[in-house]
């Protein structure tokens, strides 16, 4: 494998809407900004990746116009999967392995305010016999929540998890919620969706990010502490609630493994609910020397299709800003865990 | 550096314009099915699946992969979803493709697949982005314009359009797989049919399909040990350009010159209207066919036509082109960049029956996408490259 390093990372404020702009107002200033950062001309970026979602804005073909944001002339090569930007980049990583180009830009978007999100998602599911019941995201995020309680934990610890993150949200100026609620108070709260409290929930965000990925000796020389990726992997399960067991994660567990997820002094994981930490926390086997979500998670900006790539970039920055030495990104996309991406990164 | 990669499955469904008695994951595992016995293997043997489909709104099912995991034995592997627009069937199998060559998995499945029929593409094709300028007309909407700049600029006879929706129909009766099997088809036939948006007549159109593609793609060991003869990769490429951009050529834009280019370059094609010996390409209204015979770099700007005019692109001509019968007779929209790359395999395979083109050798798959501005391509071999 060639060894290839994350060199830069932008990412928007996340909001709860962008109002009227668009994907290429959004992307502009990002891309731009990512570009920049990583000192690498915009004409000499090898490979152009991104990650979406069409329903989101309510529309086909969404990422065509945000192409427009990236100045792709003279044409450039350029892909685009319709999935969170974690694989948007993997898809780069995997393009960077060929040896004939040198450097990546991956971006991605998300315009949550357009629509209603929870509803929106159940049109991820089985569109025969699961999605014509309308079960909300939300709703199917709980059936999984009571299975983990059920499964010997308590309430108390879904708390911890969410004032941990507001607190440790209120450091990260690009997090939209952030605060400082006592475990104690918030388990007073009413409940959304039972076991869920609106706490245990992710806010619904806009946002956008970019990461400059490069290879070599390219990475050595624009930057002075490149996060290279040691190991990168995903794995899928089973779509069906009812033939997997909800309160493990053994996708993530597996990819963990194939992507060498031990010994990390941080973990970014795409966790939208609180018990989907600790399910995430468990099958990657981090202990509590662990430091778990520094920018506050997705339980602080959830833009969708962009908190994944911003887990791996928030793992990265880490790395570049000499404050760790090894840091783990994941991202997750599906019902309750379904499909999950672990990138292990290293300084050095 | 990469590695060599080669086709060692393919597997196709009948298209038609309604498989009401497959789900869309019965669809895709039909495809995928028939792509693991033509290798040889069985779902264990498979590394990691890559899927490909047009816009979710198509079906109205959004990121369809999640609830097609379990149908294309993709649990515990790794999973993922291209969406490039209309090349996305071709992309899908480039980037199943960089897998292998990137030497990070042995054996990959791709599939891509479109199911038109529990969808209304024409409407999901002409909603409005937000704040953004509709064209509400579809693609046949936005494409027809190019064509009329086209036939102005080359000078090229009205006849020529016909000639390519006659041809492809009587290619796709030598498929048992193209959902047009037009038995009476005629140059009167296409003239003589509705036009749909000027100079597009309703036989000089692509019809709207359900079906699925597959391919089973492997390294240089896989294809040594491939118990029918593989088709070997010479060189994949991708480019894109902007939608809007004032500079750009969307009659023969520079993104399609560049990708064959580069294509050309990694094969060592100098000649290509020689060396090739026959094309599957995107051709989802007739023109198209003479428009890109000159973006391919097979005809000099302006006189593509006479290609198509002179039976040079015929299923007896110097450079068939579209002997399956192309996109003008089966379309499931997120397919059919995949049937082309399959379609140029299973030629070089030597494995396309009746519509086997003699000595295919060397062979061009082509796909494109949005306003002429997302494009696939790769050329497949019966040799080693």
């Amino acid at each position: 494998m060639r060894d290839v390093a994350v060199v830069s990372f932008a990412q928007l404020p996340n909001t709860r809407s962008q109002d009227t702009r668009n994907e290429v107002e959004m992307l502009m200033p990002v891309i731009s900004e990512a570009i920049e950062g990583s000192g690498i001309p915009r004409k000499e970026i090898g490979f152009t990746v991104s990650g979406s979602c069409d329903y989101l804005v309510g529309a086909p073909f969404s990422f065509v116009t945000g192409l427009d944001a990236v100045g792709a002339w003279p044409p450039i090569q350029e892909s685009h999967v319709e999935m969170d930007g974690a694989w948007a980049l993997y898809e780069a990583w995997v393009r960077l392995q060929h040896g004939d180009v040198d450097s990546a830009l991956v971006y991605s978007f998300g315009k949550s305010s357009l629509g209603p999100l929870r509803d929106i998602l159940v049109l991820q599911l089985d569109p025969y016999c699961a999605a014509p019941l309308w079960p909300d995201s939300v709703s199917v995020a709980a059936l999984q929540a009571r299975a983990w309680l059920e499964s010997g934990h308590d309430e108390s610890e879904m708390a911890d998890v969410a004032a941990r993150s507001r607190r440790d949200a209120k450091t990260n100026p690009m997090a939209q919620l952030s605060g400082d609620g006592d475990p104690g108070t918030l388990l007073k709260e009413p409940y959304l969706v039972s076991p869920l409290r609106r706490h245990d929930c992710p806010p619904l965000s806009d946002g956008a990010a970019a990461v400059i990925l490069a290879a070599g000796d390219l990475a050595r020389q624009v930057s002075e502490r490149p996060a290279w990726i040691r190991g990168l992997d995903h794995r899928i399960e089973a779509h069906g609630l009812g033939v997997r067991e909800l309160t493990t994660s053994p996708s993530t567990a597996l990819a963990g493994r194939k992507a060498g997820a031990a010994d990390v002094d941080v973990a970014e994981l795409h966790a939208p609910f609180t018990h989907q930490e600790l399910i995430l926390r468990e099958a990657l086997g981090l202990g509590p020397q662990v430091t778990v979500n520094p920018s506050g998670g997705a339980l602080a900006a959830n833009a969708m299709m962009v908190a994944g790539l911003t887990r791996i970039g928030e793992a990265a920055s880490r790395i570049m800003d000499g404050s760790a030495g090894r840091t783990l990104g994941h991202a997750t996309s599906g019902p309750c865990l379904q499909q999950n991406l672990v990138c292990v990164m290293e300084a050095g | 550096m990469a590695q060599t990669c080669a086709v060692v499955g393919i597997g196709q469904t009948k298209y038609s314009a309604t498989r009401g008695d497959v789900s869309m994951p019965g669809l895709l595992r039909e495809a995928a099915t028939r792509a693991l016995e033509d290798a040889g293997s069985g779902w264990a043997d498979i590394d990691a699946v890559v899927i490909g489909k047009a816009p979710d709104m198509f079906e109205g099912v959004m990121m369809p992969e999640l609830s097609l995991a379990d149908a294309l034995g993709a649990v515990g592997k790794p999973m993922m979803r291209v969406h490039t627009a209309g090349s996305v069937g071709g992309s899908t199998a480039l980037v199943a493709a960089s897998l292998v060559q990137a030497g990070i998995h042995r054996r990959v499945l791709t599939v891509a697949y479109e199911k038109q029929s529990e969808s209304d593409a024409m409407w999901a094709l002409s909603r409005p982005l937000p704040f953004a300028p509709p064209t509400l007309a579809g693609a046949g909407g936005y494409f027809a314009p190019l064509i009329r700049a086209y036939i102005r600029r080359s000078n090229a006879p009205d006849h020529v359009g016909i000639l390519v929706g006659v041809k492809d129909r009587e290619n796709a009766l030598r498929n048992p797989y193209a959902h047009l099997h037009l038995e009476d088809i005629s140059f009167e036939k296409v003239a003589e049919s509705p036009m749909l948006w000027d100079p597009i007549r309703y036989l000089e159109t692509c019809p709207s399909s359900d079906g699925a593609c597959a391919m089973v793609l492997t390294d240089e060991a896989g294809g040594n040990a491939s118990p029918t003869p593989p088709a070997w990769i010479h060189g994949t490429a991708m480019r894109s350009e902007p939608t809007m951009f004032a500079g750009r050529d969307a009659v023969n834009p520079r993104a399609g010159r560049d990708c064959v280019a580069d294509l050309y370059g990694q094969a060592g094609i100098t000649e290509p209207r020689r060396q090739i010996d026959m094309a599957e390409i995107y051709v989802p209204f007739s023109w198209y066919e003479p428009m890109w015979m000159e973006n391919l770099g097979f005809a000099p700007d302006g006189e593509g036509w006479k290609m198509t005019d002179d039976g040079s692109t015929s299923f007896q001509g110097d450079l068939p082109i579209n002997p399956s019968g192309g996109v003008l007779s089966s379309n499931p929209i997120g397919a059919s960049g995949m049937i082309r790359f399959a379609e140029a395999a299973l030629q070089v395979r030597g494995q396309a029956g009746e519509h086997q083109v003699d000595g295919a050798r060397l062979a061009l798959g082509h796909a494109y996408g949005g306003g002429s501005q997302f494009f696939a391509m790769w050329l497949v071999g019966a040799a080693k490259p």
